[in-house]
């Protein structure tokens, strides 16, 4: 079995009114992301300035040439929220990319693990759970220099003994499972019997905390870039634009609300996508979070 | 009881010397000399020799952690590299702002959370119980700078009721001043942290809602209120006490942000300026602090657990968990 059969197995009849409900939590999550990855796709293809062109009058209100204004270098925010899209975007993925790597590794060595070994790991991630994902960033990223390469690496990499430790409970469950013995009776590998039946069947509460940890992972991105740890300028993250506007909130408050709505938007979306998620790829939770 | 106590101070007590190792190791790794903080761009082979001899990183590893830890044991935390200063008082100095702003944050957060997380659950049929939902939903995604970036513009800037940033300068000496710069931080970190609080309120609530030995209570002729007092809360209490175990400990560090838009000389913009400047004596001593904090609100966290839930008293393993 292939995690494509997982997916694509018909979700079961759920009652008219419910399964409308969860689709529409999984509809609206896609159109708020999707709303915000259409800004980020069109930034590679047309910009309404060069991300460096000053030209614009300094702290300009909307309109005049400048759909949102400009900000106190008089470049236009818009093209500015644009290209920190696709640093959101960026951060989230790579971020994610990162954790589900390292975690599910971890998470796989650990479940496997016995006695001491196995309670030696999982104290170790516990310890390092216990630490906010900020800090251990910031860690990672004085070690190295501030870039979005850090900046990515290092919330991964935080965000990955989050990872590791839900895959350590759901391997253990599953590896308790008849089929898994079935598997292991019949001469199946153990590398083989993890690839073909274990890590399907964690895969859809995988996917739903994957997901969650991308809004926490744009988050982050956007902290460290607030307190000028993420990537320089004049790549334009949003939380660097944040922290550029908070001077001027009160004189030209576009610049220091417009970038805050963009990310509270995506999070919501990709939120509200895991919600969706759950309900599609977990039919067994149905009905417990209602 | 007594010998889980025993077992679990011991987890405590090795947990703490290996973090510090690896805290040690790890901030080796950092590049660059930290003699480099204390010379001048054009100094010298043996400017830098010296300066290396003054703070000791040119002695080896080993010996450069069995003295620190020498230090520690002897509750000394160390000389800054860069103010020359001894960096244990200027933690507690810290601690004096940021652990004030991290409890008050902390309970004002579980008086929000606790009693919204129940209605969403109870009432979650309801147009107000589906708006709090969707209100901590949105709590969730805000990030914490922003909100505090708002709230400064309204209630600092626009409507001039509260400070929009700092400390007092002699700390605690006007207790009304103090308060009054910390009223906003404390607000921001509580919405941020109940949002997400209230999500795990309400999912333990619906457990207990829907849960057999509620129905029996209640089949057994128990009102709704006394039956959710004796049976419901202790049992609810258990998954959000190891929840808010660890949103303290992420407050108490996480605080970093909030400590910067509000310009709050707190013990994470104290790490903040030891990373930038690699002052390893400031950022160990932050760090150990933080890890025994940490490892004590989970000690803590633990213990409370049991007394309220003598399931786990009855289990033999006294682990990490």
């Amino acid at each position: 079995m292939t995690p494509t059969d997982l997916l694509a197995r018909p979700a079961e009849p759920a009652t008219g009114r419910r399964s409308r409900r969860r689709s529409a939590t999984l509809v609206l999550g896609c159109v708020l992301t999707g709303l915000v990855a259409l800004l980020a796709v069109v930034s590679f293809l047309w910009l309404p300035y060069s991300p460096d062109d000053t030209s614009g009058g300094r702290l300009a209100g909307p309109g005049d040439g400048h759909l949102l204004g400009t900000d106190k270098l008089g470049r236009d925010l818009l093209t500015q929220l644009m290209t920190g899209a696709r640093i959101a975007f960026g951060a989230g993925l790579g971020s994610v990319s990162v954790a589900a790597l390292v975690g599910v590794t971890l998470g796989v060595l650990a479940a496997f693990a016995q006695g001491w070994l196995d309670d030696t790991l999982s104290a170790f991630l516990d310890i390092l759970i216990a630490f906010p994902t900020l800090l251990l960033a910031m860690l990672v990223v004085a070690a190295r220099s501030a870039t979005l390469g850090s900046a990515v690496l290092a919330i991964g990499l935080a965000q990955s003994a989050v990872v590791a430790r839900l895959v350590r409970i759901l391997v253990k469950r599953v590896l308790t499972q008849d089929y898994i013995t079935a598997a292991r009776t019949s001469g199946t590998s153990w590398p083989r019997t993890v690839a073909g039946h274990v890590l399907p069947n964690i895969w859809p509460t995988l996917v739903v905390n994957l997901a969650l940890q991308f809004g926490l992972a744009v988050l982050a991105e956007a902290s460290l870039s607030y307190l000028g740890l993420g990537a320089p300028p004049p790549n334009a993250s949003w939380g660097r634009l944040l922290q550029e506007a908070q001077a001027t909130f009160t004189t030209a408050p576009a610049g220091a609300l417009a970038p805050g709505i963009l990310l509270v938007l995506l999070v919501i979306g990709v939120n509200l996508i895991a919600d969706g998620l759950r309900d599609v790829l977990d039919p067994a939770g149905r009905g417990r979070r209602t | 009881m007594g010998r889980y106590l025993l077992r679990r101070l011991a987890f405590l007590a090795v947990s703490l010397v290996l973090a510090s190792v690896v805290l040690f190791v790890l901030l080796r790794m950092l590049p660059g000399d930290p003699a480099n903080a204390l010379t001048s761009v054009g100094a010298g082979p043996e400017q830098i020799a010296a300066a290396r001899r003054s703070i000791g990183s040119d002695r080896p590893l080993p010996e450069q952690f069995t003295h620190w830890f020498g230090q520690l044991a002897s509750g000394d935390l160390g000389t800054s590299f860069v103010s020359s200063l001894p960096v244990g008082p200027e933690v507690t100095a810290r601690l004096n702002v940021t652990v004030p702003l991290t409890l008050a944050a902390f309970v004002l957060a579980i008086l929000i959370a606790v009693p919204a997380g129940f209605v969403a659950a109870y009432h979650r049929r309801t147009w107000y119980g589906a708006l709090l939902s969707g209100v901590s939903q949105l709590g969730i995604a805000v990030p914490v700078f922003w909100l505090g970036m708002i709230l400064i513009a309204v209630f600092a800037l626009n409507a001039g009721w509260l400070p929009s940033g700092g400390f007092p300068q002699d700390g605690w000496a006007a207790p009304a001043d103090a308060i009054r710069s910390l009223v906003l931080p404390v607000v921001t970190i509580a919405l941020v942290m109940s949002a997400s609080l209230i999500r795990y309120v309400r999912s333990a609530t619906l457990d207990v809602l829907g849960s057999d030995y509620l129905r029996t209570a209640r089949a057994l002729g128990e009102s709704f209120g006394t039956a959710m007092w004796r049976h419901g809360l202790r049992n609810a209490s258990v998954p959000v006490i190891s929840i808010l175990g660890i949103e303290l400990a992420s407050t108490l560090l996480g605080a970093v942000v909030v400590e910067s838009v509000y310009a709050l000389p707190g013990l994470g913009s104290l790490l903040a300026t030891g990373i930038t400047q690699h002052d390893y004596p400031v950022i160990q001593g932050v760090l150990f602090v933080s890890t025994l904090a940490v490892l004590l609100i989970g000690f803590l966290a633990d213990l409370v657990q049991r007394i309220v839930d003598p399931r786990l008293r009855s289990r033999l393993s006294g682990g990490a968990r």
